[in-house]
């Protein structure tokens, strides 16, 4: 019999990857006696795909999951080789952040952060089975036969579960870069009633940087601006690494279709299910004949390798023929490949079995997040990992769960989309799918989710007065642009000159200043400066809100107009099959979706605005009194 | 967050009858205040419930008279929807009825959705809890019969129309969402000239549309009508017949291209606006003393034309002239005092004129008045293809093609006020959710299929 404390927990993680990562400490930090089981210690956190970390929508997510008191965007601070901010001319709202990362750095660093927190405990082993009562989960059995108890579950098993990597003729079971694969868990969840489906991915080859020459290609530095993913860390100058953009030629397309017979997916097969956004190489070529050439952008995997990651050049095509393809490359003429690209699939759970808390309809206490529940990136991952840590601990607690909406969070999109349209395809965050992106911002996720994060006990104080303190220096500056005038005198005009805008002929406020599309709030302080100047983090915000006030405050009213819908909840055990006004379509899928509220019930494809008429009547008459 | 204020035509649409236009929310009075002039007692806001009193629906811009209506004013929540509620009840036919809610709707109001006033009535807790099964089915059957007539609506050359632009803007927005989400992909650049460029096609197009939509200004301005005839036919028995029979709602209008004075009777519902020259009044001879350039001139301004033969004698050249000059106008040819003449009967008619309608008419008696306004109303109804554009769901489409309009008049603003494409693209994006409103598209995956299918991304 092992001691107690050693098999008894408040809350167990399965899986220590991106999203095992935030769910663990969340746990822990919120005060939960947590075990993060691994397959092996030395790949927690492991990049296995690309070396990156944001983007467009998912450096979103990353300074969100950093707002409510999450790990990934401080690890990335500490392990980043190259930071870039993106779509600087694109408006404010898709402005984002990119980082490359030392992979090794990057997981070394992660470890530390766990092993190092309070409450938190890592085990190597290999979970093949969840325990439940009638009441729910009751916690897991290992492949060695031990059991941890535990009230509350979070799986984060990524693309572990029954894995097959592909490459050409070859297909073996395994996890991603030569992981074993997680067996028996699928088995475990098929007998508890959950539905699966398979996904799959693919990885590019990876090369040696001393084999490259690099004279071939163009090369795209980092940010010469100092530059923090986590509103919490200093920006500060950092010596960087370069990537480099070479091209794809028709000598390439042409070693690709002489060999495409000997791609592991069959011409149909392929074209139906690799995710859209991160196409193989052989599937480009295919779609895009007409193209003559494919970026490759070779990004470096850390400081101390000479590991390269060709981005762009995923294919699961047969090894011999990706040494021909990549030799097909400008400048890549010599590079010794050091892993094979593969393609790999995987078992996931279709997500409409999820509540939007994350906690799964089937069995009370078992939480899924990351990409189990069908989703791509780690960065797609971290955000369901914290939510998922956040709602197990609560639910240990007797809490209601926290849940973000979409018109405060682009956490709050990916949850909704998951659970309430259950995606074909690996779901991959854009900002294109949220409705409200211009409230969501990256400079504003600290002011929009900071709160909830000290709420749930997650953020520590001084983090959330660091918050507030910015709040109020934000506001404050925004009623000085609003307030203060300056007059057409000549040094003011003289400097409106440098500037390139039309000079002033009377007092102008600065606020309209500001207003005009050529000139930025550091240019506002050119002619007017605050007493003390502001962290340029803030002074993103305040130019977002006084440049597209306008814009935000009818953003504002839309999500306003919403909430009536987001806000009526829908009760759990209501018989859709009884009401017979809905129709059939509805009730089937709102019987199997079981929206939480009105308005997530108006998104589910097949939900007509009658059907959601008909069921704001229930829920004021018929239904409620059926309760 | 206030209730917004709803308007939508309560009674089933039909030629003829009364028609009301229910308002029902917080503005309700007020609207009512802009728009209707009470004949005799003060402003609708000031009356007390259940009250109703008579006056002129009046067009808020132009202070034009639209129909005249009966208010019938109820406070809350002594009302069917608990709300403060204003019924105009329109003596009008459908698009007179029409008329009045447009400007309701441009007061302020917005068009309800089928059922909404029961929806409201039965949140409000007007209806117990038996009649919720009922109300449910009210709904979706007004939704679905709703929906029929739209799509039905929808299968000429409007509906190609409009998803041939939503297509168009699906594809902008794209372009944009692609470079936004996918800022290392080497991908076909947009510059903001062809941005403007494409936006002002888009605008112009949605206005065209709006203007043929509004073709169906005949009912709310009126058909123009010249009676013809050579002399002592009857013309002027025959207008102040007209006239007569029915009320003269106004009667000093100015002509809109020359100093005429009009005759507006309702017809109805429909405006029939009798242009009425000194000429067809008084002279005994128009063709001899305006000349026949005058009466061209007449007939130019006419929308339909009513020529006016006499039974008692035969077809004369004088006829056969003013038959020419009629030529390429819509025309319904009355052969009147059919009560006392032989000479010309209606296969005579139909002989010289091959192919025209002929009424028999008796403007003494009172014959024939029926077939002649029941085949003007027809004419109305008919060759104008307006009738499919003024209709209740069509008018909804209006409104959201204007909307869309609107929406890409501010995306173009925005352009040129230098905004990222992070406020284009949303801009656009609402143009095509209020087109998509029009043809029912669901909007879920598509921008994002879009994406994929037309762009190579991969980095």
């Amino acid at each position: 019999m092992v001691r107690s404390d050693y098999s008894s927990y408040d809350v167990i993680v399965v899986g220590a990857g991106h999203a095992g990562c935030e769910a663990a400490l969340a746990a822990a930090r919120m005060g939960c006696r947590t075990l993060l089981t691994t397959l092996s210690i030395e790949h927690i956190a492991l990049m296995p795909c690309n070396p990156s970390i944001g983007g467009p929508a998912k450096g979103h997510l990353v300074r969100e999951v950093d707002a409510l008191g999450g790990e990934m965007a401080n690890n990335t601070d500490k392990a980043y080789v190259q930071l870039r901010v993106l779509n600087t001319s694109k408006g404010p709202a898709v402005r984002a952040l990119r980082a490359v990362c030392d992979k090794e750095l990057y997981r070394r660093r992660m470890r530390r952060t766990l092993s190092s927190t309070p409450n938190l405990v890592i085990r190597e082993t290999a979970v093949t089975e969840l325990l439940t009562d009638t009441k729910g989960v009751t916690g897991v059995r290992t492949k060695t036969g031990i059991t941890y108890w535990a009230p509350a579950v979070v799986l984060t098993t990524g693309v572990y579960l029954k894995s097959e990597v592909f490459m050409g003729e070859l297909k073996f079971s395994s996890g991603p870069q030569g992981q074993p694969a997680a067996q028996g868990l699928t088995e475990s969840l098929l007998r508890l009633g959950f539905k699966t489906g398979r996904f799959r991915t693919t990885s590019p080859p990876r090369i040696s940087a001393r084999t490259v020459d690099y004279s071939q290609m163009k090369e795209q530095r980092g940010s010469r601006i100092p530059l923090a993913f986590s509103a919490w860390n200093n920006p500060r100058p950092r010596r960087q690494l370069s990537c480099w953009l070479t091209y794809t030629n028709e000598g390439t397309h042409k070693i690709i279709r002489n060999n495409i017979h000997r791609s592991p997916f069959s011409a149909d097969v392929l074209e139906g299910a690799e995710p859209r956004y991160c196409p193989s190489i052989e599937g480009k070529v295919r779609h895009f004949p007409q193209r003559p050439a494919h970026q490759v952008f070779l990004e470096p995997e850390g400081w101390n390798t000479d590991e390269v990651y060709l981005t762009g050049l995923f294919t699961s095509l047969p090894e011999d023929v990706q040494v021909q393809v990549v030799h097909s490359i400008p400048g890549l003429e010599q590079a010794e490949i050091l892993r094979p690209g593969y393609g790999i699939e995987y078992d996931y759970l279709p997500a409409g079995q999820l509540k939007v808390s994350l906690e799964s309809k089937i069995v009370a206490g078992l939480f899924c997040a990351g990409q189990v529940n069908g989703t791509s990136g780690y960065e797609e991952a971290a955000a369901q990992g914290i939510i998922a840590g956040i709602n197990a601990a609560r639910y240990v607690k007797g809490c209601r769960p926290l849940i973000l909406s979409r018109g405060e969070a682009y956490i709050g999109v990916l949850i909704d989309d998951l659970v309430t349209k259950g995606p074909k395809e690996p779901y991959r965050m854009l900002t294109s799918r949220a409705e409200h992106r211009l409230l969501l911002r990256s400079d504003n996720a600290d002011l929009r989710l900071a709160p909830y994060g000290y709420k749930m006990g997650l953020l520590p104080e001084e983090k959330y007065k660091t918050m507030q303190a910015k709040r109020e220096r934000v506001q404050a500056e925004i009623e000085r642009l609003n307030n203060e005038r300056v007059n057409p005198t000549t040094e003011v005009n003289e400097v409106l000159k440098q500037l390139e805008t039309a000079l002033l002929s009377h007092p102008a406020g600065l606020a309209d200043l500001l207003r005009r599309p050529e000139l930025s709030y550091d240019d506002i302080c050119k002619l007017a400066p605050p007493k003390e100047p502001l962290s340029s983090a803030a002074a993103d915000t305040v130019e977002a809100e006084v440049k597209y006030g306008a814009y935000i405050k009818k953003e504002k009213r839309l999500v306003e107009q919403m909430k009536e819908l987001e806000e009526k909840v829908l009760p759990s055990q209501l018989d859709y099959d009884s009401i017979k006004a809905l129709s059939l379509e509805a009730r089937e899928k709102l019987g199997s979706i079981k929206p939480r509220t009105l308005g997530q019930a108006s998104r589910i494809p097949g939900v007509s605005p009658a059907d959601i008429a008909v069921l704001m009547v229930y829920l004021r008459g018929g239904g409620a009194q059926r309760e | 967050m206030e209730k917004d204020t709803i308007a939508a035509i309560a009674t089933a649409v039909g030629v003829g009858g009364i028609g009301i236009v229910r308002i029902s929310g917080p503005k309700a009075f007020a609207i009512g205040d802009a728009i209707f002039s009470p004949r005799r007692s003060g402003k609708i806001s000031e009356q007390e419930s259940y009250s109703a009193c008579y006056g002129m629906v009046i067009e808020k811009a132009g202070g034009k008279v639209i129909d005249e209506a009966i208010a019938l004013v109820m406070r809350a929540p002594a009302s069917y929807t608990r709300e403060d509620v204003l019924e105009l009840q329109c003596h009008g036919g459908p698009m007179a009825v029409t008329a009045v809610l447009k400007e309701v709707l441009a007061a302020g109001a917005r068009l309800a959705r089928p059922g909404e006033f029961t929806e409201r009535a039965f949140l409000n807790g007007r209806l117990d809890l038996a009649q919720a099964e009922a109300v449910c089915d009210v709904i979706r059957a007004t939704t679905e019969a709703n929906l029929k007539i739209a799509q039905e609506q929808l299968q000429g050359r409007l509906s190609k129309k409009i998803r041939a632009l939503r297509e168009e803007l699906l594809s902008l927005e794209a372009r944009m969402e692609v470079a936004i989400d996918f800022p290392d992909d080497d991908l076909p650049e947009l510059s903001p000239e062809q941005l403007q460029d494409r936006l002002n096609r888009l605008i112009s197009e949605l206005e065209s549309l709006i203007a043929q939509g509004e073709q169906g200004r005949v009912w709310r301005e009126g058909l123009a009508t010249v009676i013809i005839g050579k002399p002592n036919v009857g013309k002027s028995s025959l207008l102040n017949a007209l006239v007569g029979r029915q009320r003269a709602l106004v009667t000093d209008i100015p002509g809109t291209t020359r100093d005429v004075i009009e005759e507006v009777i309702n017809l109805s519902g429909l405006p029939l606006r009798l242009l009425d020259t000194a000429g067809i009044r008084k002279t005994k001879d128009v063709v001899e003393q305006l000349g026949v350039e005058a009466a061209k001139e007449q007939l130019a301004l006419a929308q339909l034309v009513l020529l006016v033969l006499d039974a008692e004698r035969g077809w004369e050249d004088e006829d056969e002239l003013i038959f020419s000059l009629c030529q390429g106008k819509k025309t319904l040819i009355l052969l009147n005092k059919i009560d006392v003449g032989k000479v010309l009967t209606v296969q005579d008619v139909k002989r010289f004129c091959p192919g025209e309608e002929v009424i028999p008419l008796s403007v003494k008696k009172g014959y024939g008045f029926k077939e002649l306004e029941d085949k003007i109303i027809r004419f109305a109804l008919g060759s104008q293809q307006a009738i499919e554009h003024v209709s209740v769901s069509n008018l909804r489409h209006l409104e959201a093609l204007d909307r869309a309009r609107k929406a890409l008049q501010e995306t173009s603003a925005a352009l040129s006020a230098g905004f990222g494409y992070d406020i284009i693209s949303t801009e656009v994006r609402s143009a095509r959710l209020e087109l998509g409103t029009i043809t029912g598209e669901t909007i879920d995956q598509e921008l994002v299929d879009r994406i994929f299918q037309d762009f190579c991304i991969g980095k």
